[in-house]
């Protein structure tokens, strides 16, 4: 595979959430503003491009009968690892994430990719790989974020300070003024329904 | 991939498990003392936002004892008591725990409660947070006299407090945990501050 071809199969012909549907409970759950998304989205990619080059690199040590256990030890670990950087250095995004980056453990887009591809390709293909399910993942995290927040909230960006820091306080757009919210967008519900339809606008693009 | 022997493979598993458990603890150890310094801050924060600084000259963080399920953090000046803080949660909300901060003086006056943390519903019952209205401000100075009285209550319940548009649960939760919480103190104030005998 060449590199154009690796993302362009991460970005769009086999993104994770919209063509694999991996990973959706971190992506429903998640995503009810833009800033929790794009955070989750950050280590979900930081946790794919570490977990790829980890076991293509090790891919000639590991056998057919344990390579299980081990991608999932080695998953495990760098989670753990990108939990604690995050706990130490960004301590409010932590809190607002919570569970969800443990839980990133569980998105079996990681697991897919190491089975699929970094347990059978080269070191630098193999971070390609990460990078580009992982930006396919985030994107599509960030739109169901972006779509939800507008709809729940009428704003955008708010709390954008948990991830840039304080002179980001003022990034919040009021996109409209006086807006009642729609709760149904800030609910779980909300997000598989915008999830659809996200799917059946890329299928329309994708099959035009 | 290469031929395997069991006792290959368990080799292998050891040596991975050995190295990824190296790495996990060198990040542990890089991190520690940021983490605590970051939770003892979030804690000193929360208990500013129900007391203000300004009012007390120890370490509440540092000055806690426990009784009977509750946390509470202890604010003197010159070492005479002037408050206390007390942690505690109501299973009465919603859905999920409801959990909140109570600032008391030494006479069992409210000064000031806030949510620390809940799970209500976003829109509805999340309006006990101060980010979302000043629904919680309300209890500022409400005296222990008040809470005793049949008007402490959201107003569905005959009582004195708003409760929200398409959610009386939640506030009922909060209103009811304040007033054991008033309670609590009153109760155990001699046991909380044994200086005041």
């Amino acid at each position: 595979m060449t590199y154009q071809q690796i993302l362009e199969n991460g970005l769009w012909k086999n993104n994770q959430a919209l063509v694999a549907l991996l990973g959706l409970c971190p992506l429903l759950a998640v995503s009810n503003t833009v800033i929790n998304s794009l955070a989750l989205g950050i280590a979900t990619t930081l946790t794919l491009i570490l977990s790829n080059g980890c076991i293509s690199l090790a891919r000639k040590t590991i056998l057919p009968e344990i390579r299980l256990p081990l991608f999932v030890l080695i998953i495990a670990g760098t989670v753990t690892m990108i939990e604690l950087l995050m706990h130490a250095y960004f301590y409010q995004l932590y809190k607002t994430l919570g569970i969800f980056i443990p839980l990133i453990v569980t998105n079996c887009a990681i697991i897919g990719r190491a089975e699929v591809f970094a347990s059978k390709n080269k070191f630098i293909p193999s971070l390609l790989d990460g990078l580009a399910m992982g930006l396919g993942f985030s994107f599509v995290l960030v739109i169901l974020g972006g779509v939800r927040e507008i709809l729940s909230s009428g704003r955008l960006f708010s709390q954008a300070e948990l991830l840039f820091g304080n002179y980001a306080k003022n990034w919040q757009t009021i996109i409209v003024d006086d807006y009642s919210g729609l709760l149904l967008a800030a609910l779980p519900a909300g997000s598989f329904i915008a999830l659809g339809l996200l799917i059946a606008l890329k299928n329309s693009l994708s099959n035009a | 991939m290469p031929t395997s022997t069991p006792l290959s493979a368990a080799v292998r598993l050891a040596c991975f498990s050995f190295i990824i458990i190296g790495l996990v603890s060198f990040v542990f150890h890089q991190t520690k003392n940021k983490i605590i310094d970051n939770e003892r801050e979030a804690l000193l924060q929360s208990l500013q936002s129900v007391l203000p600084k300004t009012l007390y000259d120890n370490i509440p963080s540092e000055d806690l004892i426990t009784l009977k399920n509750h946390t509470i953090y202890r604010a003197y000046q010159k070492d005479t008591p002037v408050a206390a803080i007390i942690k505690s949660t109501t299973t009465q909300g919603y859905s999920g725990n409801i959990q909140l901060l109570t600032a008391l003086d030494i006479t069992g006056t409210i000064l000031d409660v806030r949510i620390l943390d809940h799970k209500e519903t976003p829109g509805l019952g999340d309006k006990i947070e101060l980010k979302k209205s000043n629904w919680i401000l309300g209890f500022q100075h409400k005296t222990l006299a008040e809470m005793q009285q049949a008007q402490w209550a959201v107003k569905r319940d005959q009582g004195s407090f708003d409760q929200f548009t398409g959610a009386t649960i939640t506030p009922r939760a909060v209103v009811n945990e304040v007033k054991k919480i008033g309670l609590f103190f009153q109760q155990y104030k001699l046991q909380i501050f044994p200086q005041l005998k």
